[in-house]
């Protein structure tokens, strides 16, 4: 059994839970930092970065998370998870928890009125995925060393370094899991490689 | 690569975001980031909190533009505002002012009586509040894409916001226990569309989040309603009429990220001064009840 953890500071926890189920996946909802001893890979939900971020703080899960990410543990963001990932933030003078080499704009796309769906092509994972995008960032422009999964419009909406995954849509609202699973994939081979390694 | 913008997914998936949260009502951009630092999800941005329309009495309106907007620019997080019951044009206006939700809301004066707003017909998400499941999902019959408990608002007492989604709560949990037979006969009495019901039984819950509003005035009382399955929480009058709105915000969102940690929430509760005063709800007259607005 791998085990998947969902922080669930707060924002859409129960949709990436059902996402993420697969035989050999115990999916784990994580409210205290304790819990990140026990897991494989973390999701960060779709919810309110700023918000998120305080509880971050507030219940001591700062250091414990960037100690996650250092360790090579794998992390997928989705929407504010992706723009909690990024190590800088347009206009905005800190990052959050700085785990993957992108830039982000939050609310790139306007507000919530402007939020919409689509279907885009993904690398490794699906010609035909649907995407809805919430009052989304995007991502402006990613490091040498992470590859870009999708762009919509252009612009990169998805993207992934070694074992951190982010993207500025909502997979989790939709019933195509592909995306969850090959995120699951990546848990799988990290612990492999873990093991070789030892 | 075409783009499909104010579909019922996106709309829902909007509220989805703020699960877990409160959402708090502001009447200035100074108390908007208050709000925001104290870690609200979004703001209601108001001329008057509920408490304030209560005591001037009259007829209550959506909140000037100019307030709507500084709220607006004042934040990152959402900003919500509210729309009397049936006006077209409030709403139609909130929405070219870019508010991402507009609350069609019986602590407004409604402006029409028979007809609620027909919320399918809108890109901007609406959230509504409901008493029983008759009216929850008449609201999402309609196109809301996100409900609260009505409670009674500006009161500071938190009875009507239980009673209301305890009530929504065990008729949902009939609903998924009913046969092809009963549906019909259920929606009959609730006034529900069948549709909505059918939905509720297939999948086990409401279509929609549905948080706790009217009444809730301290760390406890949110704590309260997410115990009693809401999703989130509205708080009115409570932050600002409070002594020291900072603390206390901050107590509130805590306390409704972890409603189960009673010791926390012991901790939170100590010296925040004096909640707001309140209203024992049988002191008011039928005509001061603002959950008896719209059906």
């Amino acid at each position: 059994m791998i085990n998947i953890g969902v922080l669930a500071l707060q924002g859409a926890v129960r949709e990436h839970v059902r996402a993420l189920e697969a035989p050999d996946v115990n999916v784990v909802v994580v409210k205290k930092a304790l819990q990140l001893e026990e897991i494989d890979g973390l999701v960060f939900p779709g919810g309110e970065s700023t918000t998120m971020r305080r509880l971050i703080n507030l219940y001591g899960f700062y250091e414990p998370l960037k100690q996650f990410a250092r360790e090579g543990k794998p992390v997928f963001g989705t929407c504010a998870g992706a723009i909690l990932m990024a190590k800088e933030i347009a206009g905005q003078p800190e990052p959050h928890l700085s785990v993957m080499d992108m830039t982000v704009e939050r609310n790139a796309f306007g507000r919530q009125r402007e939020s919409f769906e689509a279907y885009l092509p993904m690398k490794h994972v699906g010609e035909d995925i649907e995407a809805v995008f919430i009052r989304a960032p995007i991502i402006q422009s990613v490091g040498p060393e992470v590859e870009v999964l999708a762009e919509y419009d252009g612009q990169i909406v998805a993207a992934q370094e070694g074992p951190f995954v982010a993207c500025s849509f909502h997979p989790e609202l939709t019933e195509d899991d592909r995306f969850h699973q090959y995120f699951v994939q990546v848990v799988r081979d990290s612990i492999k490689v873990g093991v070789t390694a030892e | 690569m075409e783009k499909r913008t104010g579909t019922e997914r996106v709309k829902r998936g909007m509220a989805e975001m703020q699960k877990g949260g409160v959402i708090m009502d502001v009447i200035n951009a100074e108390q908007a980031k208050i709000a925001e630092e104290a870690g609200a999800v979004a703001v209601m941005a108001l001329e008057r909190v509920p408490s304030d329309i209560r005591a001037a009495g009259g007829v209550a309106r959506m909140a000037d533009p100019t307030i709507v907007e500084e709220v607006r620019d004042a934040v990152s997080i959402p900003v919500m505002a509210k729309a009397r019951i049936g006006h077209i044009v409030e709403a139609r206006l909130l929405e070219a002012l870019g508010v991402d939700y507009i609350d069609e809301s019986e602590v407004l004066t409604p402006a029409d009586e028979v007809f609620h707003l027909n919320k399918s017909d809108y890109t901007v998400p609406f959230v509504c509040g409901a008493k029983d499941l008759g009216e929850a999902t008449r609201r999402i019959g309609e196109g809301a894409s996100m409900l609260r408990t009505k409670g009674e608002p500006g009161t500071g007492n938190i009875v009507e916001a239980v009673r209301h989604q305890r009530l929504i709560q065990a008729q949902v949990r009939k609903v998924i226990s009913m046969s092809d037979d009963e549906l019909m006969t259920e929606a009959k009495n609730l006034g529900a569309p069948f549709h909505v019901l059918q939905d509720i039984r297939e999948t086990g819950r409401l279509p929609v989040v549905n948080f706790a509003a009217g009444g809730i005035a301290t760390p406890a009382d949110a704590a309260l309603m997410m115990h009693l399955g809401s999703d989130g929480v509205f708080v009115g009058s409570g932050i600002f009429k409070s002594d020291n709105p900072e603390k206390f915000g901050r107590a509130i969102v805590e306390a409704t990220t972890h409603y189960d940690d009673f010791s926390l929430i012991a901790e939170l509760s100590k010296d925040l001064g004096v909640a707001m005063k309140g209203i024992e709800i049988s002191t008011l007259e039928a005509k001061d009840r603002m959950q008896d607005r719209g059906w």
